[in-house]
């Protein structure tokens, strides 16, 4: 079988305001025809770079291309602008990572899908609308007759992916390229858009060529992995050998710092029994979407009741919609729950007046999920984690930057560095000035909001080990809210499940996820990709019987 | 949809009422003497004086006259005093003593010539104004790019009755090419109005091109950066498609709403306009009002323009949603 | 901070337009000091100066230039240009500044009060600001200086008017940035150590509107100069004997034909303020544009 994509020593630089940056460096891999091949790397490891190249997509942009890039037998740096575009959508389709913004907000679904096919066919008005309900039809969208005519912003996100990838299909392409086609989405979505996915190579016979950062969703989908770092090839091999058996430094690196289901957890010791710090007594949070009294209302967290006991981890994990963020945020009172009690020491705290809750502030703190925003960028990273004191009427300068730089080196940073501002930071190091401003008044209870889920998975793995450090450095109690169920198992001593406003299951770690009780939390946890590709294929199968 | 058209209606109505309020506090309470000046301050006599105190009740209370005021607005009011009374129509925004003249009637009287000229303008520096900024954002960095950049620049340096009066010189003065502008019906001579429009329809275009070509430049180039555009083009569409269709819509719609607030600068501008050529429309008419300090004929005509103006923007929202449907949901 | 200096500087017409913005302000401030210089003033008559006979057109060329006066005389009073030009100067940047300067004061503390506020304040000051916006500032203008007495000091009136109903913009902006910033995780953490609304509307949101702020008041100026030049070229703005360039074009009007250096030289000036600080206010935005960070996840 000959290959369909074939890629010699591909260099492309991108020209930016301070220089020339090289993306991709002497990049050479093959893709045989009805073959997957997974590209996996970090962020800017130059993957995504590489996506567009296959389909000439660098072309009038401000990156040069170099070296020799042949797919279904067009090079396509020689090529002319036609040639190239006859290939792209008819021979050769991408899926994106972002569906909403991917497709456009002025035309249906079905429009766009239409108009691709006309571009490639010459199919008239109403075949290409019959060919758009045929592949919504394909790819699991329900009376796709009907929405055909939607336009993206009434899709959920998992239903656009879809519909992208309806447009691809159209027009049976030998080669799909997915640029992190899931990174965006729920877990259970994830799986099921990795199930089409699989499913419709099956039938189609189209070659995959899969970018992604999550080595677990290499493994369960594609044969052969190419791990980037920096430009370069690291590695190269059939899925099995790369991520059971990796062996370059850096791979084995990057397998280490995946948070995985089936590895051992050590706990620290627990003092048992320990009494709750915090209570959370059937809290409600209702929104009014629209107009504040024709809107619909919003549940968002809808009768949720638990105990946070002194000095554990307590996990909160959920999907989107889930409510586990507005829980988070009430119980730190940044919102103040609709109805319910919140009991902090025996302090009832939900409806406490902003005045007395002051004094309180101290004791709970948050961390936060987005490290840009998370750090004002007109002020120093000093200035933001010396706030907090000087609302506390600290102001003598040199004892604040005395406190600052302490501060700081517990959580791995420089202390000379307290006067840069945010962006001469990395992600993972505004997460830890994030984390020391949240220190900074001792706090009894620390809330954490998805701290590393906009992180690299390397740096993930610091800053969950930093966490544990500083739980038993400053005596923590913990509550980690997160998604990633991986993640969440490393951290906790118990987990809380959440679905749309409720509490659905809860219980200490190991039991939750060696023996789940609830449907839900047994769906979740079987649609968790896993890096070893053979259980990958099992767990497929299995999610296909129900 | 309807539910968007009927909120965005019922929210003009209540800035027009406000507005409509703070015109009345301010004209009708503010000065010392109101009747005095709305009988007119120099051609005013004892009796008339008097009918005008007597009609404009200011001798009762305070929401009754606003309340006389805003209903007039509606059905239509009579002012009388003993045996003669003046009638004015629905709607009617008010009396000219001065011109014996429901104010309604000058206004409508002087509407053509304005229309005349902001409509043709209009047209000029939207085809102009929009294809320059697109073409300029298309063939970025060329020469045609910076032309445009100056011409945009020059425009909106100068000032419209400066503009006015350089192009009368030049072009009326030194070249005689065309006459001095002097309005002339549609229905008398369509050429002529045609040709004593020329200059004026230049100038309105001129001041008003720039903000368009700015825009439309910039919401071309920020949109080719946009996802959606990437998508069209890694699917095989042709380059004209994806600028032709795609590409336009999202750049071009937020311009509908930018129409409709400019309307305010536009009505400006023409009426600043008009006083420099000369030319018999609504502009000419405020000036003179305020010249004469004609009180009715003053707060009828900002009244109305003032309604145009919400008007106009809730009419340019209801557009933009109609463009694009994420708006509705809002 | 240094970035922003250095962007600016390669920037040709914005240091061009920084530059004359400067000369004309400077213009503007020693107006008086100069006009003693050329020894005139802005009221003598100079009768002499010009040509009853010819109905009152100056002697000399290019409208009476000479060394006693730079920039010739006014037809018909033969009073010096340079003169009135300079106060004129004085006048149209006063007027335009201050209106300014009510604008974006107005205009923040409504947009900021709007955009911290709750839903019902924030409605209530959104469509006072839609009232404000949608009032046409030159036509409502014309109609309260016409009542307005003369007794009250005339720029410093239109000033007022041109600011007090040209703040919509600002507010619509403030606002806006307002409530996008109220948002980001750092007004939160500020909240969560206990700030008050007031601490953190001073140190986390005010800052983050100075950009925008500064980048629509660069803007104004221009705007609010070309309004006074308007309103006085009605008739309704700065009143003789106090000079403004746009009243000088309206008197000029009748002049084009025998004495065009009287048209020319104030509409010269209104075009150079005009397209200086527009071109200044243009070097500002550009400076300032935040770099469009799409910070997708794991962008490769």
């Amino acid at each position: 079988m000959s290959d369909v994509v074939s890629v010699r020593d591909l260099t492309i630089d991108f020209r930016t305001e301070g220089g020339t940056l090289r993306a991709v460096d002497g990049l050479s891999f093959q893709l045989g025809a009805g073959r997957a091949l997974g590209i996996v790397g970090e962020s800017g490891s130059g993957k995504s770079a590489t996506a567009l190249a296959l389909l000439g997509l660098h072309r009038g942009t401000n990156a040069t291309v170099d070296g020799h890039v042949e797919v279904l037998g067009t090079e396509l740096n020689a090529a002319t602008d036609e040639q190239v575009r006859r290939l792209r959508g008819s021979r050769i389709a991408m899926v994106f990572q972002d569906p909403l913004s991917a497709l456009d907000p002025f035309f249906s679904v079905g429009d766009q899908i239409a108009e691709v096919y006309r571009a490639h066919t010459n199919a008239s008005r109403r075949a290409a609308r019959a060919r758009a309900v045929q592949v919504l039809d394909r790819v699991g969208i329900a009376e796709a007759a009907r929405r055909v005519d939607a336009f993206p912003h009434e899709f959920s996100g998992g239903m656009r992916q879809r519909a992208l990838i309806a447009m691809a299909l159209s027009c049976q392409p030998q080669v799909l390229v997915a640029d992190e086609p899931t990174t965006a989405l729920d877990v259970t979505v994830q799986a099921q858009i990795l199930d089409l996915i699989h499913e419709l190579r099956t039938e189609t016979g189209m070659a995959l060529l899969l970018v992604t950062h999550d080595l677990a969703v290499a493994a369960g989908n594609v044969d052969e992995v190419l791990v980037m770092q920096g430009g370069h090839a690291v590695e190269r091999g059939p899925a099995e050998s790369v991520l059971t058996e990796p062996s370059q430094g850096y791979t084995r690196d990057l397998v280490a710092s995946i948070p995985r289901l089936d590895a051992p957890r050590d706990r620290p010791a627990r003092e048992s029994p320990a009494e709750p710090l915090m209570r959370v007594l059937d809290v409600h949070q209702h929104f009014r979407i629209g107009s504040r009294l024709t809107g619909a209302k919003l549940h968002a967290v809808d009768g949720v009741s638990l105990d946070v006991l002194r000095g554990e981890a307590l996990g909160v994990v959920g999907e989107s919609g889930s409510g586990k963020t507005t829980l988070a945020r009430m119980m730190v009172r940044l919102l103040t729950p609709t109805s319910g009690q919140i009991l902090f020491e025996g302090n009832e705290i939900s409806a406490m007046p902003e005045r007395r809750l002051r004094a309180l502030r101290g004791d709970l703190q948050m961390v936060f999920q987005d490290p840009v925003s998370s750090l004002n960028p007109r002020r120093t990273i000093g200035d933001s984690i010396a706030d907090p004191l000087r609302v506390r009427g600290e102001s003598d300068e040199k004892v604040l930057r005395r406190k600052v730089q302490q501060l700081l080196e517990q959580v791995g940073l420089d202390p000379e560095r307290f006067d840069r501002y945010p962006h001469e930071f990395s992600g993972g190091q505004r997460q830890r000035v994030g984390i020391a401003r949240a220190l900074v008044l001792r706090p009894k209870l620390l809330v954490c909001d998805e701290p590393v889920s906009a992180l690299d998975v390397s740096t993930q793995a610091q800053v969950i080990r930093l966490l544990a450090q500083l739980r038993t450095e400053f005596d923590l109690t913990l509550v980690f809210v997160a998604h990633d169920l991986a993640v969440v198992r490393q951290v906790s001593d118990r987990v809380v499940v959440m679905r749309s406003g409720q509490v659905v299951e809860s219980g200490e770690t190991d039991e939750l996820y060696g023996n789940p009780t609830h449907p839900y939390t047994k769906s979740l946890l079987a649609a968790v990709p896993v890096l070893d590709p053979e259980l990958a294929r099992q767990r497929r199968a299995e999610r296909g019987k129900v | 949809m309807l539910g968007y058209v009927v909120r965005r209606l019922l929210g003009a109505i209540a800035v027009m009422l406000a507005m409509s309020a703070v015109v009345y506090v301010l004209f009708y309470l503010m000065p010392a003497n109101p009747a005095q000046l709305v009988c007119g301050p120099k051609t005013c006599t004892a009796d008339r004086l008097a009918m005008v105190e007597h009609s404009l009740g200011l001798d009762e209370p305070l929401y009754v006259q606003y309340w006389h005021f805003l209903s007039g607005l509606v059905v239509g009011r009579d002012f009388s005093s003993g045996p003669s009374v003046l009638h004015c129509p629905a709607p009617c925004l008010g009396y000219s003593f001065q011109y014996t003249e429901p104010v309604l009637d000058k206004i409508l009287e002087a509407l053509p010539v304005s229309l005349s000229i902001v409509i043709g303008a209009a047209l000029l520096w939207l085809t102009f104004g929009i294809g320059a900024g697109v073409l300029s954002a298309l063939r970025r960095g060329r020469w045609l790019d910076h032309a445009v950049n100056v011409v945009v620049l020059g425009g909106f340096a100068v000032p419209a009755f400066i503009t006015s009066l350089l192009l009368l010189m030049v072009f009326c003065v030194y070249l005689q090419w065309l006459p001095f502008p002097s309005y002339v019906p549609f229905d008398e001579d369509p050429l002529g109005w045609a040709q004593n429009l020329v200059l004026p329809w230049i100038v309105l275009a001129l001041v008003q091109l720039p903000p368009y070509v700015r825009l439309s430049r910039s919401g071309v180039l920020e949109t080719l950066t946009e996802d959606h555009i990437r998508t069209a083009r890694a699917y095989g569409l042709t380059e004209r498609r994806v600028i032709g269709r795609h590409a336009l819509r999202g750049a071009l719609s937020p311009l509908i709403t930018v129409a409709a607030a400019d309307i305010a600068a536009v009505l400006t501008a023409s009426m600043l306009t008009e006083t420099a050529f000369g030319l018999p429309g609504l502009g000419r008419l405020m000036v003179q009002s305020v010249n004469q300090i004609d009180l009715p004929m003053v707060v009828g005509m900002t009244l109305l323009i003032g309604f145009v103006i919400v008007l106009c923007n809730a009419i340019a929202d209801v557009l933009y949603a109609v463009v694009d449907r994420r708006v509705r949901v809002a | 901070m240094r970035l922003l200096w250095n962007r600016f500087r390669a920037d040709r017409s914005a240091v061009f337009g920084a530059v004359v913005a400067g000369l004309l302000v400077l213009l503007a401030i020693t107006a008086p000091l100069l006009t003693a210089l050329e020894g005139q003033d802005t009221t003598s008559f100079h009768n002499d100066l010009v040509d009853s006979a010819r109905g009152g057109v100056p002697l000399g060329g290019f409208g009476g230039i000479s060394p006693q006066h730079w920039f010739g005389v006014e037809p018909q009073t033969g009073r010096d240009l340079f003169a009135r030009i300079a106060e004129g100067a004085q006048v149209s940047l006063l007027v335009a500044i201050c209106a300014t300067l009510v604008e974006v004061l107005l205009g923040v503390a409504v947009g900021l009060l709007a955009g911290l506020s709750g839903k019902l304040v924030d409605a209530l000051l959104s469509r006072v600001t839609d009232i404000a916006i949608a009032f046409p500032v030159t036509v409502f203008s014309l109609a309260l200086l016409a009542i307005v007495p003369e007794t009250f000091p005339r720029p410093l009136l239109v000033a007022v008017v041109i600011g007090v109903f040209g703040w919509g913009g600002t507010a619509r902006i403030t606002r806006a940035q307002a409530l996008s910033l109220r948002t980001r995780d750092f007004v939160a953490a500020a909240r969560l150590s206990g700030a008050s609304g007031w601490r953190v509307a001073r140190r986390e949101i005010l800052p983050g509107l100075a950009a925008p702020v500064i980048t629509y008041g660069a803007l104004l100026l221009p705007t609010n100069l070309i309004a006074e030049a308007g309103l006085s070229f009605l008739g309704v703005g700065v009143r003789p004997p106090t000079s403004s360039w746009g009243q000088m074009l309206s008197s000029a009007t009748t002049w084009f034909r025998s004495d065009p250096v009287y048209v020319l030289l104030p509409a010269f000036m209104v075009f150079l303020t005009v397209l200086s600080f527009t071109l200044f206010g243009e070097g500002v935005r550009i400076a300032l544009d935040p770099r469009s960070t799409r910070l997708s996840r794991k962008a490769a």
